[in-house]
């Protein structure tokens, strides 16, 4: 009897190895698609997840997540996938359908588990680089988030049209390039920066950069953490972690009209 | 008069002040409260054993023109408001850590 052939994707975001094994060569296909930019040749992972294709007739992706322990172990559902993870072993399964977007989600979440622990975060936001400094741009849907990355210029490297990824290391805080995409349908570029700024992104009728108020700047940063675990250790984790990143970076508040010459004020802002 | 009320924070929160303002985050469901000074200075002084009323004759009192009975009744509305959100712990006996 033969053992079934497995095949293996190492999916690198923000300097997090995740190892993906699967039987299906037609998955692995896909997975090498959709992480494009973020892939590395196999090597040791910091988390690895043996992917099962099924059905689960029970439910869709537009269902509530629940992230949360279950003796020892992280489970993490959606109605469209099934994941647990021993975040002794750091190993976990996945039972999906064959798609993207399942997937895509259990990343997310396993990315937010790794970084609450040291003090980073993923955050709804877009992110580019700009003269050697990466800037965030927060908001609600609606906010601007595509539209700013939609009009950057070709020089502007876009890290993110909708979720950044910062980490902190020896008291400073970095942004990294992600897969991540929105409305863009375009992954970020895989390269990362110090953070500059992160700017509060509103419409308005005129390009204008403002301050805000220090506990406005934290709830801001706290509605747009993307935090989803039952967990009350790692939720403290999480709010030191934002009001940390406002006391340490400029949060900013950025009305824009739609036109490239936000841009120009950004970079002005960049080049200080 | 009343019985005493003791006041602790309660273990599960997470707060710090940020511009002059104390958040708290409720680490059980994630909850964000942002305490004004008046709150702040009872959430900061509440610590299980000294009666709410000599906090507010200390902290509020002794702050703010304020009638003493008024800021007492005042701060009990504040502590049972916030008890009900899991945040502070309220008791007619002190508190133990």
């Amino acid at each position: 009897m033969s053992l079934p052939a497995t095949h293996r994707a190492d999916i690198v975001i923000g300097g997090v190895r995740v190892g993906v094994t699967t039987s299906s060569a037609s998955f692995l296909g896909l997975l090498e698609e959709r992480y494009a930019g973020f892939l590395a040749a196999p090597a040791p992972a910091d988390y690895d997840f043996d992917v099962e294709l099924a059905t689960l007739a029970e439910g869709s992706a537009d269902d509530d997540v629940r992230v949360y322990r279950h003796e020892g172990r992280w489970r993490i559902e959606r109605g469209d996938f099934r994941a647990d993870l021993d975040p002794v072993a750091r190993h976990g399964r996945i039972r999906q359908s064959e798609n993207p977007y399942s997937i895509d989600s259990v990343l997310r979440i396993v990315h937010t588990l790794a970084l609450a622990r040291e003090g980073g975060f993923l955050m709804h936001s877009a992110s580019a680089l700009v003269a050697g400094k990466a800037f965030l741009f927060a908001g609600v849907s609606g906010a601007g988030k595509t539209t700013i990355s939609r009009l950057a210029p070709p020089h502007v490297t876009l890290l993110s049209d909708e979720v950044s990824y910062v980490r902190r290391a020896q008291g400073r805080y970095i942004a990294y390039g992600t897969p991540f995409a929105g409305e863009l349908a375009r992954s970020g570029e895989n390269v990362s920066a110090p953070l500059g700024a992160v700017y509060l992104l509103e419409k308005g009728p005129e390009n204008r950069i403002s301050r805000v108020a220090p506990a406005d700047a934290a709830r801001a940063i706290l509605a747009n953490v993307l935090f989803f675990a039952e967990d009350e250790a790692l939720v403290q984790a999480v709010f030191a972690a934002a009001l940390d990143l406002v006391e340490r970076v400029p949060v900013r508040r950025l009305a824009f009209a739609p036109d490239a010459r936000v841009w120009d004020l950004v970079e002005r802002e960049a080049g200080r | 008069m009343s019985a005493p009320l003791y006041v602790a924070r309660a273990p599960n929160v997470a707060a710090r002040m940020i511009g002059g303002e104390m958040m708290i985050m409720s680490g059980r469901d994630s909850s964000l409260f942002s305490l004004n000074p008046t709150a702040s200075a009872i959430w900061q002084a509440a610590d299980g054993v000294t009666p709410l009323a000599t906090l507010v004759q200390a902290h509020i009192c002794s702050a703010y023109e304020v009638d003493p009975e008024v800021a007492l009744r005042d701060a009990e509305e504040v502590v049972r408001s916030l008890a009900s959100h899991g945040i502070l712990r309220v008791s007619d006996s002190p508190i133990d850590p």
